[in-house]
């Protein structure tokens, strides 16, 4: 390959500046779009399975919505789009007036988008549990509540564990998309010194030694809280 | 005059003859001339949107001021090769690839709206200088921004990681503007933060601005403003290390220079050019024309 390779570049300023502040973009979107998207994601769960079809509407439309356009259209449909559903004075302020506009848009789109994936992980969890555990909690009296709260969810989120890490995981690499709408997180800070060094293949380097890095930690992280919510006895016990 | 120029031809042939008898239709020592006499085909790296520079029209065909040179420099290629057949295949490149497939040998010629600096000298080679720019901010006409210093507490786009970012981001901070900077993947989005009111002006390329300004929807409504805050000479990449095959390219586009070739070929793009984008030539281009014309 005809090319000049120089490494130094990943540790001269201001690219090296541009690489720390990169990844702390991409942490921070990541965890606030996953705060929200656990968060959202966990109700619209619990009202998919609920027995009311009102909330199972709302919850399966949201999924259904959310789930089938393309992040990137989403990212592209809030920043752009949105502001011009407002009323004028509304929407100039989204456009001129909100804290930090692509930062906030592209927590809140990584995150509703996220949601409908993990609406669907906990109510796929929430209905392996089966329905004996559900018939014999109903005999005793308990309510659909109830049920809920002391059967279902806490047998549900332990063995959704494993898909939820993956989601967790993909809410870092999703977050690479909020560069198309300004955000200057890891990609983003990649690009840039490409741009201004064609020193690509170095920066892009980096880049995925820091993202398997960040994706590492996840992984170990979420063994850690799956062996600290295990209880002896049940399914997944054993792994 | 007659018998010298006469003699000289002799000398040369003789000299070509004699210590490099297969020079003629031949690759010679440039690697990347060999590989287009073995594959048969020039690949030329173009860009999507660089208009008037080079652009995909109606047809999804690339076209546009840097790839009708890049058609001579395929030409001139065919002549040195000898062999008329060398199909050329268009590759799309984007501000972040041009590099990578320069360097791995997808492409043997970028073709788009590309600026020549010493930083980028490291990775790849450039031919003569074929346009000049340089920074501007394109505005609303009633926005009351009539240069640079009036974006005072005023909102900018720029596009990502470009040389506009850069000088901007540099004068705003050296004059203490406190201009509030949002950045943008492309210019068709920027262009869109524009048009929807999220920015009062957009930085880039002159060029580029007066491009979109010919393509957006009420162009009458945009003007570009302000001093040239740096300078941008455009120029076609061809990969490092071969000064052969960068001899020939800086030949044809010398010919295309003093034959005076090269000033139909602006005419057809710039005035006013099938976007209506009506850049006259400027006098600095002009010279630098004059002054990168070689001789022979």
């Amino acid at each position: 390959m005809n090319y000049n390779w120089d490494w130094s570049v990943l540790i001269s300023e201001p690219y090296l500046g541009w690489i720390v502040s990169g990844l702390g973009w991409t942490i921070v979107v990541s965890l606030l779009a996953w705060v929200l998207a656990f968060t959202l994601g966990s109700t619209l769960g619990i009202m998919r399975t609920s027995s009311s079809s009102l909330l199972n509407g709302i919850a399966t439309t949201y999924v259904e919505i959310f789930r089938n356009i393309p992040l990137l259209v989403q990212f592209f449909l809030w920043y752009f789009v949105f502001p011009e559903l407002l009323p004028d004075d509304a929407g100039m302020w989204v456009k001129r007036e909100l804290p930090m506009p692509e930062f906030t848009t592209a927590v809140i789109a990584l995150g509703l988008y996220t949601a409908s994936r993990v609406c669907e992980q906990v109510r796929s969890g929430i209905e392996s549990v089966g329905v004996g555990q559900v018939g014999a909690a109903r005999a005793l009296g308990l309510t659909e509540w109830q049920t809920m709260r002391y059967i279902l969810v806490p047998v549900a989120y332990r063995r959704v564990i494993p898909p939820l890490t993956s989601e967790f995981l993909t809410i870092f690499k999703n977050s690479s998309l909020a560069l198309t709408i300004g955000v200057i997180e890891l990609t983003a800070v990649t690009r840039q010194i490409e741009e201004y060094t064609f020193q690509g293949f170095e920066a892009f380097t980096a880049a995925t030694i820091i993202y398997s890095l960040i994706t590492f930690f996840v992984m170990w992280l979420m063994k850690k809280i799956e062996a600290r919510s295990r209880v002896h006895g049940m399914i997944g016990s054993g792994g | 005059m007659k018998r010298f120029s006469l003699t000289s031809v002799l000398l040369a042939s003789a000299l070509a003859l004699g210590v490099t008898t297969t020079a003629y239709a031949d690759a010679g020592d440039s690697p990347v001339l060999k590989r287009i006499q073995d594959k048969k085909v020039v690949n030329i790296g173009h860009r999507e949107t660089s208009i008037p520079f080079s652009y995909m029209d109606s047809n999804g065909k690339p076209v546009g001021y840097s790839i009708d040179i890049c058609m001579k420099i395929v030409e001139g290629i065919r002549n040195e090769l000898g062999n008329q057949d060398i199909a050329v295949k268009f590759v799309p490149v984007t501000g972040q690839t041009r590099i990578a497939l320069m360097a791995n040998g997808t492409i043997d010629l970028e073709c788009g709206s590309t600026t020549n600096n010493l930083t980028r000298q490291k990775q790849v080679s450039y031919l003569p200088t074929t346009f000049i720019t340089g920074t501007k901010i394109a505005t609303r006409k009633n926005s009351g921004i009539k240069n640079v210093n009036d974006l005072k507490g005023k909102t900018l786009g720029v596009s990502t990681g470009t040389t506009n970012e850069k000088v901007l981001k540099a004068y705003i901070e050296k004059n203490k503007l406190d201009t509030k900077i949002t950045q943008f993947k492309d210019h068709s989005q920027g262009w869109l933060a524009i048009e929807t009111g999220r920015i009062d002006a957009y930085g880039s390329d002159d060029v580029l601005l007066y491009g979109l300004i010919s393509k957006s929807k009420n162009s009458n409504d945009y003007t570009v403003v302000g001093q040239f805050l740096s300078f941008d000479p455009y120029a076609i990449m061809v990969p490092r290390n071969d000064s052969t095959f960068q001899r020939l390219g800086t030949s044809v586009i010398a010919n295309l220079m003093s034959s005076g070739e090269i000033d139909g070929i602006y005419k057809k793009w710039f005035e006013p050019g099938p976007t209506d984008i009506n850049m006259p030539m400027s006098e600095t281009l002009k010279m630098a024309f004059k002054i990168q014309a070689l001789p022979n």
